[in-house]
Parts: structure tokens; C-alpha cells; sequence
């Protein structure tokens, strides 16, 4: 009996330990490069970097194109999510497939996939030359290419925190003469709400970043379209220090904001008899 | 010496039966074209040689290899990039010109700005797109840019008015190339090795006179990381030997005078 | 006046049942779990659609399958109080109980007003600004039940509203409860697993077993003239069902389990028979005597009735199942004890048999 015992405490070790161990692996594999980008500027250089115009230009120009892309998927994302979280419909499985393609496109095919479709000579092109419109070059094109990558995450996150609310709250609303619509905006999106915060970080995040469909659709300008992933990406090939210096710019923007996410998120739901309050 | 004998021996008819050599190249992306042929006939040499290519922007290149990158030859298209490299002491040996480029100006096909002569460019609207900065086709670009603004024929603000017609600066000549094919760049500045036969039908080129062209100029080296110094010794014998020297000119590009 | 005619299935099983619900009455609808209670009330509030059927409440047609109408529940006058509240765990409980006005589009005066005034009658005043999560078991259901009467509804559907509380909360609940439903004057559907709630608060009973009703009467008609065994465990009596076979003085109805000697029956038909258990008289050996009717088996269950009480409820494994009522006395002088086989009489005139 107690070598039993002691041979199945012994086993529960040893798993632990290996739980210790992959988890240290993928915390050194994703910390690392963290921290060597980090290390690798002075805090003194760093701000004296930060007046650079160019480097503001740019990271102004991420900021900005970036809050767009987030707000348009937002509000383009959200009638779809809550079609796909609540009704079936004919083709619902071809439009679910289509809306996670950008997710596994290569950033730079949809770039290409973006000119064919919105560039001067594309599909669309005629259309939007008729009303004065060209994208490519522009910063819009920023944002079009940014929102175009970004808006799968958002539509996954925004309808499964959709369809978690529970079904039972949804009865009690339109027994108390809630119409459908009514009850989305006051009882599903608040309850949803924490998901749809995440969803939207996760969007912003991903548009922050994006750099293939960029410089392919929308090209690389200094003010106009230059990015900060661009900005980081053409430094690399001459200034490595600055690269360095704007990554670590970008890594501090990323952090912040989803660390404040994650910090508010609890504060905003106390939890129902039945509501599931993701982020945890 | 001892290169020429090496590139004697497939004549010799010798025969070895040994695993094929390998090599890679750094080459800047206006030598697509001639160095992949190079390759082909490399491969299909008796002592047979596959050659792997890292084909891209030559201050990419640079950067790469100086941050460890491994190959055995770089060939920039233009010195500053090979001098980056040399004063981090990463090539074997002093570096040769092998070729030389002219830049044209190229438009598409369909001409949606109506660009038919260089003056041209000055329009405002116009949408051209061109090298960035730091790329060699982009240093070229804005210095000949400058040059004809001298010209007779040409407005004194030329220039500026040019470039301020820029609307994206790209890391690599084939991106402005592709730009300028997908008919989304109105005009656009690059080699003329990049004008290949599958490139020519889209567009429409502007020539530029020689006194304000710029004459590009590409160093090779072999590197101080070569696995197969011999191989990579081979490579540069063929580029610089007479078959070289078609390929290149084939291509579009000038080949360089020949070495005594 | 509620008139509510449904047939519905969902996967397997089968619903149909008609009840007619006077105005301002309140009906309660027991039986078992799955015996399909909450179904009825989720086909009159309008979250589900019957196969068949037709709903009017007051004249006014929520439901007619035949003219395809199907009035959505945000368009009913109905008020729903589910079984678990759903309570909006983001709002407050005076915002909960607004929310129902907010959407029928009232001012934020008269808003107000009623609100404050529902809390007061629900004694929930004090809780206006708390969050549903803070507030215990008998709070949230006042809550939620103010939510649903606050907007006067004409038909007010219950669903198991004491079944979420504990035993003592459910008991000063259920006074509470039986008062403000009879203040009320709102036409009620209760449902209830629970018999003592069917017959504490059912001006109507309505028996649901096996998605069919069994039976339909008031709390008299139920304890007097159980339909089914399932209606007779519930006011807890004895139950057989069985033919008459004879119709002079002495008649005979015969059942499954053995002949009863009921006292007269007017002609051979089917009859229920049920015999009270304080009819039941307990031997320890075969009786003799006039007592007509003897079923002999062993004492399953002893349970004083109620709990400390003066009474004993005796079930004993008899076929079929008897329950006898004696007092703590018998009990002891006869040496009752689980396990032991007792002879259980009853007289055929202590026997009630109906149609």
C-alpha cells in the first residue's frame, strides 16, 4: 500500500516538473527576443530617438490607421458576427470560410489580392474611378489593408462571446417587450462585452502590425503610408539601432494597451447566475 | 591562373562522379535574371554546381550578412553596399566590377498618365514610383533625376517637382517593376536588365540620355564565410569568362571590360 | 381569460393539452419533471411555436396556427418569471425591474414611480441599487417578480418560483407569495413539481403527466377524486382502478391487483376507488370481522406525519402499494416495525369509488 503511494506521488512529480519545464521553453522562446530588444538600446538613446521626425511620423501614422481599421471592423464586423452567432442561413458555412480566409493568407498575397480587387486596374477600380476614388498610395489603403487582416479576429471573438450569452436572459428580455434589436444593444453586447474588448484588442493588435498587404497595396511613404512596421523594416537594411529603437517603441505601445485591457476587463462584468465572463 | 585551368576542365571532357558542389548567392534583385541562368549552366556543368540564391534588395543583402547571414558570393548593384560589407571585413579579396546598368524609365502599356516623354514626370499627379533611398536603383534614381534637371530642355525645378511626385519608395527594383505592370504606378524608374521579354509587352520605356544616366555599377566578392571556396571561385570565373559575358549582356546588362 | 389549445413536440416527446384559465384565477400546472409544465408556459409567453394551436388571451389571439399567427413575446402582455430569475447580472435590481417599461417606451417619471411602487409592494425597496449577484435566493425572486408585474401584465407565468430556494426561505416565501397572488388580479399560471404547492395555491389544478393532462378540478376534486395513480400520490391517497362487476348491495370492483368489496356500485363500469389512509386499519394477525377488505405484506416505510407529529404514515409492500395512517399509540402497542408483516383493513363503506 504505501508503495503505491509513494510511486503515484512520485509520478505526479515528475509530471509537474515537465509542466515546469515546457512551460519555462515556450516562456524563454517568446521572452527572450523581448528581452534582447530591450537590452540592446539604453534607456538615453531611446528618448533621444524618440524626437526623431521620422519615427514619429511613422508611429503616428500606425496609431491613426490603425484606431480606423479597428473602429471599421468594429462596426462592419459586429452585424455579421451577430448574424453568424444567432441565425443559420444558406451559405453560411461559404461566408464563415471566407471571412477566416485573411487569417491564413499570406499578408503579402492579400496584398496582391487587394490590388487586383481596389487597385486602379482592378475589379473594383472602374467603380471607384467613377467616383473620383484611388486607393493604392493612399492612407487609406493603410487602412483598408489593415482592416482587411484583422477582421477575422475580431468577427471569430465578437460572435463566440455572442453566442455564449446565455439563451435564458434572451427569453427573459423579450418577455419583458424587448424586440430583438433591442435586446442585442442592451442585454447581449453589454454581456458580451468583455469578449468583444478582447476581440477588439486582438484587432488592433494584428492592424498594428501589419506590414505585407501594407507595402504591397498600399506602398511605402514617409508620412502617407509608412508604418511602423514599415519604418522598422527599411531602417533594418541601413540603421539597425534605430530599428531596434522603434521596435522597442512598438513593443512598449502593444504591452500597454493589452495589459490595460486585461487589467479593466474584470471590473467591467460581475459574473450572473449564468453568464460566463471570459478573461479570467 | 589557376581559375582559368579550373574552368577548363568540363573541355577536358574529366568526369567526376561526386556529390554536386553547392554554393549560395547574395545578388542584388536587377540580376535575377542573368545570375539564375548562370545557375542553370552551373548545374549543368561536368563538375555540376547548384547554386542557391538569395535575390533582394542589395542594403537588405548587406545588412544580412553582416548581422551572420552565410553564403559564399555577394553581388551588389552598387559599391556603397559592397564597401559596407568589406569594412566589416566579410569578403576574401578585393571586389570586381563585373557589369555595369542603365536606369530607363518605364511606363504602362496603357499609359494612364499620359507620360510620353521625361518632362513628363514633372506633372503634378503623376504617380511614379521609384527605389527608396537606401536601395542602390533608388540612389541612382534621384541622382539622375538631378542630372537632367541640368539638361537643356529641362525646367530648373525638375527635380524636386519629380520627386515630389513620389507616392511609395520600394525596398527592391522589382517591387517598382511589379507596380508599375499592375498599372497602379503611372511611371516608374528601374534598371533596363529589368525590361525582360515577360516584362516588355506591359509597358512602354523612356529612354534616358546617356549624359544624364547613371551608370550602375556592380561588385562581386567572394565572402570570408565560403563553405567551397573553390566552387565559389568557379561561379565568378563563369560570370567574368566570355560565356558570362553573354548571359549578362543577354540580360540587358553591360558587361564589365575585361580583366587582363 | 386565458384559452390556450397546444399541440407541440420537441425531438420525442409530445405535448397536447387544452386549459381554459379564468380571468384574474390563478391555475397551477404540477407534475413531474419533463412531464412538459415548462413547455406550456414557454408556448404562452411566445418563446416557443406549437405545432398546433391556438392562444387568446382576454379575445386578443397571441397564437392560431391555422391563421398562421404567431404574435412574438415582446408584443404579448405577458409577465415570465423563469425558474432561475435571469436577472441581468449588469444591471441593478430597480434597473431589471425597469427595463420592461424602458422598452414598452414609458417616461423616466412614470418610470420611476412604478418602480419605486412595485419594490414597495415586493419588499425589495431597500435593494434598489444592488447587483443580482449580491442578493440572496428570496430576494432575486421578488426581484424577478417584480420585474414581471411591474408591467401589469395579463397573464403572469410562474415557473417553479419556490423550486430555486432553500427550505426555509421557501417557506416564508410561499405566504408571501399566496398573498400577493390573490391580491392580484392578474390571470396566473404556476407551475409547481411540488403538491403542496398545486393545492395551497391552485384556485384550478391542471395534472400534467407524460405531456397529456390527467386530470383538471380544483383542490377538492383532486383529494376527492384522484384520476390517477400519479394524482393520488400527490394528495396522498390510496388508488385503485378497476370494473365493477356486480350492482346489487354488495359489488365487487375488480383490479389488478386483487377484488375490492366497495359498497355499491349503480352498474358494471370502470371505475377509480380510493381509500383514505386514516381508513386503514393495521392487524398483526388475519382480522376477522366485517371489514370486507384485507391486504396483507410487510412495512416498508414508518414516518411520523408530520415530523414529530401524532401521526404515522405507513407504507406497506402489500399489492398494491398501501399507505395507512394510525396514531404513535398504535404504533407502539402493536409493535410496528419496518420489516414486519402486517394485515391493513378497510371497510367497503370507508372506500370511495367514482366514475
Amino acid at each position: 500500500m504505501g508503495s503505491t503511494l509513494t510511486s503515484s506521488r512520485a509520478s505526479e512529480r515528475l509530471a509537474l516538473s515537465l509542466h515546469v519545464v515546457a512551460s519555462a521553453v515556450l516562456v524563454t522562446l517568446l521572452g527572450l527576443p523581448v528581452v534582447a530588444l530591450v537590452l540592446r538600446v539604453p534607456p538615453g538613446r531611446l528618448l533621444e530617438r524618440l524626437r526623431d521626425d521620422a519615427l514619429l511620423e511613422a508611429l503616428r501614422l500606425s496609431l491613426v490607421t490603425s484606431v480606423f481599421a479597428t473602429l471599421a471592423v468594429t462596426l462592419l464586423g459586429l452585424p455579421i458576427a451577430y448574424l453568424l452567432a444567432t441565425r443559420t442561413f444558406p451559405g453560411k458555412r461559404l461566408i464563415e470560410a471566407m471571412l477566416e480566409l485573411p487569417m491564413v493568407l499570406p499578408p503579402t498575397v492579400a496584398g496582391v489580392g487587394l490590388l487586383l480587387a481596389f487597385g486602379r486596374q482592378g475589379l473594383a477600380g472602374p467603380v471607384l474611378a467613377a467616383f473620383g476614388l484611388s486607393i493604392p498610395f493612399t492612407t487609406i489603403a493603410v487602412v483598408v489593408a489593415q482592416a482587411f487582416v484583422a477582421a477575422p479576429f475580431f468577427i471569430a471573438a465578437t460572435r463566440a462571446g455572442l453566442a455564449e450569452v446565455d439563451q435564458r436572459y434572451l427569453d427573459a428580455a423579450a418577455t419583458l417587450r424587448s424586440s430583438p434589436s433591442r435586446t442585442l444593444f442592451r442585454v447581449m453586447l453589454p454581456l458580451a462585452f468583455p469578449s468583444l474588448l478582447a476581440g477588439a484588442a486582438m484587432t488592433w493588435a494584428r492592424a498594428l502590425g501589419e506590414f505585407g498587404a501594407t507595402i504591397t497595396f498600399a506602398g511605402n511613404m514617409p508620412g502617407v503610408t509608412q508604418t511602423m512596421p514599415l519604418a522598422v523594416y527599411l531602417a533594418l537594411q541601413t540603421d539597425l539601432d534605430a530599428a531596434v529603437a522603434m521596435s522597442v517603441l512598438m513593443l512598449a505601445l502593444s504591452v500597454g494597451v493589452l495589459l490595460g485591457i486585461r487589467l479593466v476587463t474584470p471590473h467591467l462584468l460581475p459574473a450572473g447566475p449564468f453568464a460566463r465572463s471570459p478573461g479570467r | 591562373m589557376l581559375l582559368l585551368s579550373l574552368t577548363t576542365v568540363p573541355e577536358l571532357g574529366a568526369q567526376t562522379n561526386a556529390a554536386p558542389r553547392e554554393i549560395t548567392v547574395y545578388a542584388a534583385a536587377s540580376l535575377t535574371d542573368a545570375f539564375s541562368e548562370l545557375g542553370k549552366l552551373m548545374e549543368q556543368d561536368a563538375l555540376p554546381t547548384r547554386v542557391r540564391y538569395n535575390f533582394a534588395g542589395s542594403q537588405q543583402l548587406a545588412v544580412q550578412l553582416e548581422q551572420g547571414a552565410k553564403a559564399d558570393v555577394f553581388a551588389s548593384a552598387d559599391q556603397r553596399w559592397m564597401d559596407h560589407v568589406q569594412e566589416r571585413h566579410l569578403t576574401a579579396g578585393p571586389a570586381k566590377i563585373f557589369a555595369h546598368n542603365r536606369l530607363v524609365v518605364i511606363v504602362p502599356k496603357s499609359n494612364p498618365a499620359h507620360v510620353r516623354e521625361l518632362q513628363g514626370l514633372a506633372r503634378r499627379g503623376v504617380k511614379l514610383v521609384v527605389g527608396a533611398e537606401a536601395v542602390p536603383v533608388g540612389k541612382y534614381t534621384r541622382e539622375m533625376f538631378r542630372r537632367l534637371e541640368r539638361r537643356p530642355g529641362f525646367p530648373p525645378a525638375y527635380g524636386d517637382s519629380v520627386l515630389a511626385n513620389v507616392v511609395s519608395q520600394e525596398e527592391n527594383v522589382k517591387s517598382v517593376v511589379a507596380k508599375v505592370q499592375l498599372g497602379e504606378a503611372d511611371a516608374g524608374v528601374v534598371y533596363r536588365s529589368d525590361v525582360t521579354p515577360r516584362v516588355a509587352p506591359g509597358v512602354t520605356v523612356l529612354e534616358i540620355p546617356d549624359d544624364a544616366n547613371v551608370l550602375a555599377s556592380y561588385p562581386i566578392a567572394i565572402l570570408t564565410g565560403t563553405a567551397d571556396s573553390a566552387a565559389a571561385g568557379d561561379f565568378l570565373a563563369l560570370l567574368l569568362g566570355p560565356e558570362g559575358r553573354r548571359v549578362l549582356a543577354r540580360r540587358g546588362l553591360t558587361p564589365a571590360e575585361t580583366m587582363p | 381569460m386565458l384559452d390556450l389549445r397546444v399541440g407541440s413536440r420537441r425531438g420525442e416527446f409530445e405535448l397536447e393539452l387544452a386549459l381554459q384559465a379564468r380571468g384574474g384565477s390563478t391555475t397551477v400546472i404540477v407534475g413531474e419533471s419533463g412531464a412538459g409544465k415548462t413547455s406550456v408556459l414557454r408556448l404562452a409567453a411566445g418563446l416557443d411555436r406549437p405545432v398546433t394551436g391556438r392562444i387568446v388571451l382576454d379575445g386578443e389571439v397571441y397564437t392560431d396556427t391555422t391563421a398562421d399567427i404567431q404574435v412574438p413575446p415582446w408584443r404579448r402582455s405577458v409577465g415570465y418569471v423563469s425558474q432561475d430569475y435571469a436577472l441581468f447580472p449588469h444591471l441593478s435590481v430597480a434597473e431589471n425591474v425597469a427595463f420592461g417599461l424602458r422598452a414598452a417606451g414609458a417616461r423616466s417619471g412614470e418610470i420611476r414611480t412604478r418602480v419605486a411602487h412595485v419594490l414597495e409592494r415586493t419588499g425589495i425597496a431597500a435593494l434598489a441599487r444592488r447587483k443580482p449577484s449580491t442578493l440572496s435566493g428570496g430576494q432575486q425572486q421578488r426581484a424577478a417578480l417584480a420585474r414581471a408585474l411591474v408591467l401589469d401584465p395579463r397573464l403572469l407565468l410562474l415557473d417553479e418560483p419556490l423550486a430555486a430556494l432553500d427550505l426555509q426561505t421557501r417557506r416564508q416565501v410561499r405566504g408571501e407569495l399566496r398573498r400577493l397572488l390573490r391580491e392580484l388580479e392578474t390571470t396566473t399560471l404556476y407551475v409547481t413539481h411540488s403538491p403542496m404547492e398545486a393545492l395551497l395555491f391552485g384556485d384550478h389544478i391542471v395534472v400534467l403527466e407524460g405531456g397529456r393532462i390527467s386530470q383538471v378540478g380544483d383542490r377538492d376534486d383532486l383529494l376527492r377524486h384522484p384520476r390517477s395513480r400519479y394524482v393520488a400520490e400527490l394528495v396522498g391517497t390510496n388508488f385503485f382502478a378497476g370494473r365493477a362487476t356486480a350492482t346489487d348491495a354488495a359489488a365487487t370492483v375488480r383490479t389488478a391487483d386483487g377484488d375490492l368489496a366497495i359498497s355499491r356500485a349503480e352498474e358494471a363500469a370502470d371505475l377509480f376507488v380510493t381509500v383514505n389512509p386514516r381508513d386503514i386499519t393495521l392487524h398483526t394477525r388475519r382480522p376477522e370481522g366485517s371489514a370486507q377488505n384485507v391486504f396483507a405484506g410487510p412495512i416498508l416505510e414508518l414516518a411520523p406525519e408530520p415530523p414529530g407529529g401524532e401521526r404515522v404514515r405507513v407504507v406497506l409492500g402489500t399489492r398494491p402499494t398501501l399507505v395507512a395512517e394510525v396514531t404513535r399509540e398504535a404504533v407502539a402497542s402493536l409493535g410496528l416495525a419496518e420489516g414486519i408483516t402486517v394485515h391493513a383493513s378497510f371497510k367497503a363503506t370507508g372506500i370511495r369509488a367514482y366514475r
